[in-house]
């Protein structure tokens, strides 16, 4: 069939947005352009009237004019970019819909840009700034001039022949080059154990066999270094860890539940997610996940894929919740750095940053859930693995938590079909990035298409308030075969994979079976339910098919016709991982001296104001979608001109109820340096002060981890976390906050040439907490002038990890923090406090002019006020920007009582000026520095 | 009788439930329907008084935004539309529902596309809540002077016409809604547009999202209403057509 090419441009009348994103983008790739053009190039194969077909569906006829066929010259160098074949491209279905309605029936729709670039420089050295800033070679093709005819998909039947890899003969060292050459991921007592198995059955293993239980024995499937045996030694002593997980985060949460008079939670570290018990007819989950080395390769796709992952773990969690909120934190490398100082092989963290904010939007925002919190992290060792975090709050109705596939159940897969993207994402994560990652593991990258799986949203829940189901996953890493391996385990499954559909022809059994096209949900449904399933998803346009059943014999079989794919005994696959004892060692540091006296307080506080970990985040925060659903209580940017930032979120998820959802986070690497087990409860601290600021109930804070980490094949950076799940452990076990669900993405380094760059160890802690009626809550916009500034909570000279320079000591949670948390929420539902913060990165000198800047008024106080835990001598200059936890700046207006240490230190002014005694900052001068970030992008 | 309203969905749409509850909220009986079981028996239109396309993405807003469903309907269903409205029906829409409405031809109404729904000028996604005020007494359902307080959440909400279009537009008090504060360089600060009768209304603005009042943007400053913005415009609504 023939091909019509179509090609528009906004008319020269008018201007062309697109050109003017895309002349800056080049600006940042080292090219300055004079005008940038953009035009939108569609070739269509199969289209009977394609001047009709441009008319009717592509170009916009008030600013718009397009040629079929033919040239549209614009000025200057032409580059154009298009997409690999057989790269998921969203566009391809919308563009033949259309078509359709039109009653044209084409078979390919292909997509591109032609950027018509004025700048005074060559054509090669044009197309390498395009290459570089506007087109990523992993999944795009670019070239000079036009974009051409797309190339033919790939055909024909796929390779049946499975190849049998006998291990029988092969020592560690040629178990070791297995695992390499197939990107297994596995160590050499695995892979042993992996030959003695096949040599008992008396046969070689199949490639397919070898694939799956190289997926299912993942880090990222079986977190076997945090559910493993650890040699642990601590500062010379010896200890052994028989499973760190559950001596720690697992067994805090046991033990919190034993001592519950009334258990909220409903099912804890088991599902995709956690689930609690919101109201009388619902429950809530929630799951945050990292997605950092995809992000690290193509930022867009990597954190797009991200959010739409753990999307469908909550759509996936018990029968399938409802996502009712998104928070996404980053951490990134320093955007300012010069190019010429980047590592070979890293993208320019500033064009990480406006990717991952770009595929986080247009995910989140696609899908209708919003985005409500976060945060950004900026550290120089993120540079070559940046880190995405992505989260979902879901809700689903009582009752419906628990799921469970029954012999007979048909397997159903349903949404995107399965393509050759996001091969090895599972044993992908679990390695290290080097220089050549995006070459080697390309292939890694997965594309999302948002509106697929918005569909499939509609769908699952129409057929879950049916009934046609019991049990559902979703295909996350490790595609079908991770998927079905864990629906079945209980029960053994049989898989026919030709049955699944596929986006192109020529993909072997193994790719079908761990591809992870994305966009795919796993069901369990009864044989008299199938018909009725399987039209619910019809009548939403989603592809749903039966690909096999549940057996109850214990086995995996997966099929490809009549040629076996994988035919393994569920218990070999799930229980056979041996276990390696790891090495871990942390050595205690002796306390850094205090920062070098600071003169200029005045000059140190706008800095702090002006660095990226402080400063406003607005130009992110507006990018996302934070009101659909219509259940924004407390937005996550409050005052009167809704710039000031908020402590926490607040969401009411059910229509026409007060209860409210609050979600908060804790994280601040810095700590990692000086004491990961400080650090985490540190974070734990932050995400519980976070949301008791706004009027969450601390009674019931749910919490979730999520470590990134360095590679734990060193026994310092294991240490490090053996350390950071014993904070998390101690300070849940203080604050009576269960841990929920968790994730850890070890593996963290960027290797070059000159040695490895490791991340901070980092940990984020998440909160979900809860609130009787959200017309309780509170936001950190000063509110009145003349109303009493109270600071909750005594001061230590606690400035490691702070804003005053370097040196100081780790700040440190105490025993009392409980008993302020609760005196703080107690204070909030009086009534009497009208404006709330926390004190964090910066101390009181941050907060307090945050409030200001946040309601437009000027605040007075005097530091001698303040009560300290502990002499400061000489050292004035140190309790304002202290980072003691477990404080809170209080405005209110009338008596509070508060039962625990708090002293008035000021009041609120009509006067645009914060005022702290010794030293003050006009308004103006806070603003400036604080919102920057609107000139920087 | 509560009069039957219809908020239509499709792939990518992701405010119906919001506008489901508004409509009831504000005293009608609301359904939701995929396009598609409309696009099969276009007749069960018939049986409504109220028709929304509610905001969101549809299909992606592939291609541009609106563009894909507005092809639809325009191909399929445009003379049942045009039949509802002459029968006294409201159609609303909202953010991508007027973005449809636009590419349609159904707004300003000559059947052709006078006017479009692009890039903001900021170039980028904008959620922010503005102030809109009503030049107009034309839309059958809001009366001249009226102020309202709304959420945007677009990346394609500047609205793009020729001069004569616009000025027809205005001689005909056919601009319903204008910015007090342009947020994303919409000519002439056009906010909505009705058709010549009044019965067809689009708007960027999310009325559904100011349906209780702490879902104002400075509820904790300035207390909570009485009655929020957005119930107040769906009660005139439905008033309309009871």
């Amino acid at each position: 069939m023939s091909w019509s090419r179509i090609e528009i441009r906004v008319r020269p009348e008018h201007a062309d947005p697109a050109g003017v994103a895309a002349r800056a983008d080049l600006d940042l790739a080292g090219l300055s352009a004079g005008a940038v053009r953009v035009h939108r190039v569609y070739w269509l194969q199969g289209l009977t009237d394609a001047p009709g077909f441009a008319r009717e569906v592509l170009i916009d006829p008030v600013l718009e004019a397009g040629a079929v066929d033919g040239p549209l010259p614009g000025s200057g160098v032409a580059v154009s970019v298009w997409k690999r074949p057989g790269v998921m491209d969203p566009i391809e279905a919308s563009i033949l819909r259309a078509a359709r309605a039109l009653g044209e029936n084409p078979s390919r729709a292909v997509t591109g840009h032609t950027y018509w670039i004025e700048a005074d420089a060559g054509a090669d050295d044009i197309e390498a700034a395009v290459g570089r800033s506007l087109a990523n070679e992993v999944i795009e093709e670019i070239g000079l001039g036009e974009v051409p005819v797309p190339r033919e998909l790939p055909k024909g039947a796929p390779n049946v022949t499975m190849p049998l890899i006998d291990l029988s003969e092969l020592d560690d060292n040629g178990l070791l080059s297995i695992s390499r050459q197939y990107v297994l991921a596995l160590d050499e007592k695995e892979m042993r154990t992996v030959r003695d198995h096949f040599a008992a059955l008396g046969r070689a293993p199949r490639l397919g066999e070898l694939e799956t239980i190289a997926q299912t024995w993942s880090e990222h499937c079986k977190h076997k270094t945090l559910g493993g045996p650890i040699d642990y030694v601590e500062d010379g002593a010896r200890q052994r860890i028989d499973n760190l997980l559950k001596e720690t985060v697992f067994g805090v949460t046991h033990k919190l539940r034993e001592g519950f008079q009334d258990d909220w939670c409903v099912s804890v570290f088991k599902d995709n997610a956690g689930i609690i018990r919101f109201d009388d007819k619902h429950d809530a989950c929630f799951k945050v996940e990292t997605h950092n080395h995809p992000s690290a390769i193509e930022p867009y796709g990597g954190a797009g894929t991200g959010t739409g992952g753990v999307i469908r773990d909550i759509l996936g969690t018990g029968l399938g919740a409802r996502p009712v909120a998104n928070t996404d934190v980053f951490c990134f490398g320093d955007i300012a750095v010069r190019s010429s100082r980047l590592p070979k092989g890293v993208l320019h963290p500033l064009r990480v940053m406006k990717g991952v904010v770009a595929g986080v939007r247009d995910y989140g925002n696609r899908m209708g859930i919003p985005t409500v919190n976060g945060a950004v992290c900026f550290d120089h060792r993120y540079v070559g693995n940046p880190l995405v975090y992505c989260g979902t709050v879901g809700i689903l109705p009582r009752g419906m938590s628990e799921k469970e596939a029954r012999p007979g159940d048909a397997i159903v897969a349903a949404g995107g079909r399965t393509g050759r993207d996001g091969i090895h994402g599972a044993t992908f994560s679990s390695e290290p990035l080097h220089d050549e990652s995006d070459t080697v593991s390309g292939g890694a990258v997965q594309i999302g298409n948002a509106i697929e799986e918005k569909r499939v949203l509609d769908a699952l829940l129409r057929a879950r308030d049916r009934g046609l189901y019991r049990a559902v996953t979703d295909c996350g890493a490790g595609g079908f075969s991770s998927a079905v391996g864990e629906m079945g385990e209980e029960v053994g499954a049989e898989v026919w994979l030709e049955r699944a559909p596929l986006k192109y022809d020529g993909l072997s059994p193994v790719e079908i079976w761990i591809s992870e096209a994305q966009e795919r949900m796993v069901f369990a449904v009864p044989p008299e339910h199938v018909d009725e399933m399987l039209a619910v998803f019809d009548a939403e346009d989603v592809e749903a098919t039966v690909i096999g059943r549940f057996t109850g014999d214990g086995r995996l079989l997966v099929k490809h016709r009549d040629e076996v794919i994988v035919d393994l005994t569920m218990e070999f696959l799930h229980d056979g991982l041996p276990q390696t004892p790891r090495r871990a060692t942390w050595t205690t540091a002796t306390p850094a001296a205090d920062p070098a006296p600071v003169a200029d307080l005045r000059g140190a506080l706008l800095a702090t104001l002006r660095d990226g970990n402080v400063c406003s985040k607005e130009w992110i925060v507006r990018q996302y979608d934070h009101e659909v659903q219509a259940g924004s209580a407390i937005k996550p940017l409050v005052g009167p001109d809704g710039r000031g930032p908020g402590d926490a979120a607040v969401v009411t998820p059910v229509l026409g109820s007060r209860r409210g959802l609050v979600i908060a986070n804790g994280i601040n690497p810095r700590h990692g340096d000086l004491d990961p087990y400080r650090m985490a409860m540190l974070a734990i601290d932050e995400a519980i002060r976070n949301a008791v600021a706004v009027g969450a109930d601390p009674d019931r804070i749910a919490l979730l981890d999520n470590f990134s980490w360095g590679d734990c094949n060193n026994p310092e950076t294991l240490g490090a976390l053996v350390r950071a799940c014993r904070g998390c452990h101690d300070a849940a076990l203080l604050f009576g906050a269960p841990f929920i669900s968790g994730k850890d993405s070890l593996n963290n380094e960027f290797r070059t040439a000159d040695g490895s760059i490791r991340i901070p160890h980092t940990l984020l802690v998440s909160a979900l907490g809860q609130v009787d009626d959200v017309t309780t809550c509170v936001t950190s916009d000063l509110k009145r002038a003349g109303n009493k500034l109270v600071l909750v909570g005594l001061t230590y000279n606690e400035l490691g990890g702070g804003y005053l320079g370097e040196g100081g000591r780790c700040p440190e949670v105490r025993e009392t923090a409980p008993a302020t948390m609760r005196a703080v929420a107690d204070a909030i539902r009086s009534g009497h406090v009208r404006a709330c913060h926390d004190l964090s990165e910066g101390g009181l000198a941050v907060a307090a002019t945050e409030m200001a800047l946040a309601g437009g008024l000027g605040v007075r106080l005097q530091r001698t006020a303040m009560l300290l835990g502990e002499s400061f001598g000489e050292r004035t200059d140190l309790p304002l920007f202290s980072e003691t936890p477990t404080r809170f700046l209080l405005e209110t207006d009338g008596d509070v009582a508060l039962d625990v240490p708090h002293a008035v230190i000021g009041e609120v002014v009509a006067e645009p000026v914060v005022d702290f005694g010794s030293f003050e900052v006009t308004l103006a001068d806070a603003r400036e520095a604080f919102f920057h970030w609107e000139n920087l992008l | 009788m509560k009069p039957l309203s219809l908020v239509l969905r499709a792939a990518g749409t992701n405010c119906d439930r919001e506008t489901v509850f508004a409509l009831e909220q504000a005293g009608a009986t609301a359904e939701s329907r995929h396009v598609n079981e409309l696009l099969a028996e276009p007749g069960l239109l018939d049986s409504y008084r109220i028709l929304v396309i509610p905001g969101g993405f549809s299909y992606g807003d592939d291609i541009a935004a609106g563009r894909v469903l507005a092809t639809e309907l325009r191909a399929r269903l445009l003379p049942g539309l045009r039949r509802f409205v002459a029968d006294g029906g409201l159609v609303l829409g909202i953010c991508n529902g007027f973005q449809v409405l636009v590419k349609t031809g159904l707004l300003p109404g000559s059947g052709e596309q006078e006017l479009t729904l692009t890039d903001n000028s900021s170039h980028r996604y904008q959620d922010e809540w503005v102030e809109v005020e009503v030049p107009t007494d034309r839309c059958a359902w809001l009366s001249r002077g009226e102020r309202y307080l709304f959420p945007i959440a677009h990346a394609e909400g500047r609205l793009v016409g020729s001069a004569s279009v616009l000025d027809r537009l205005e001689e005909q008090g056919q601009i319903s809604f204008r910015y007090a504060e342009n947020p994303n360089g919409s000519e002439r600060s056009v906010a909505g547009v009705c058709d010549e009768t009044g019965r067809i209304l689009g708007l960027m603005p999310h009325p559904e999202r100011h349906l209780e009042p702490w879902h104002h943007p400075r509820w904790t400053r300035e207390g909570l209403a009485d009655e929020p913005d957005g119930l107040r415009f769906f009660r005139q609504m439905v008033a309309a057509v009871s």
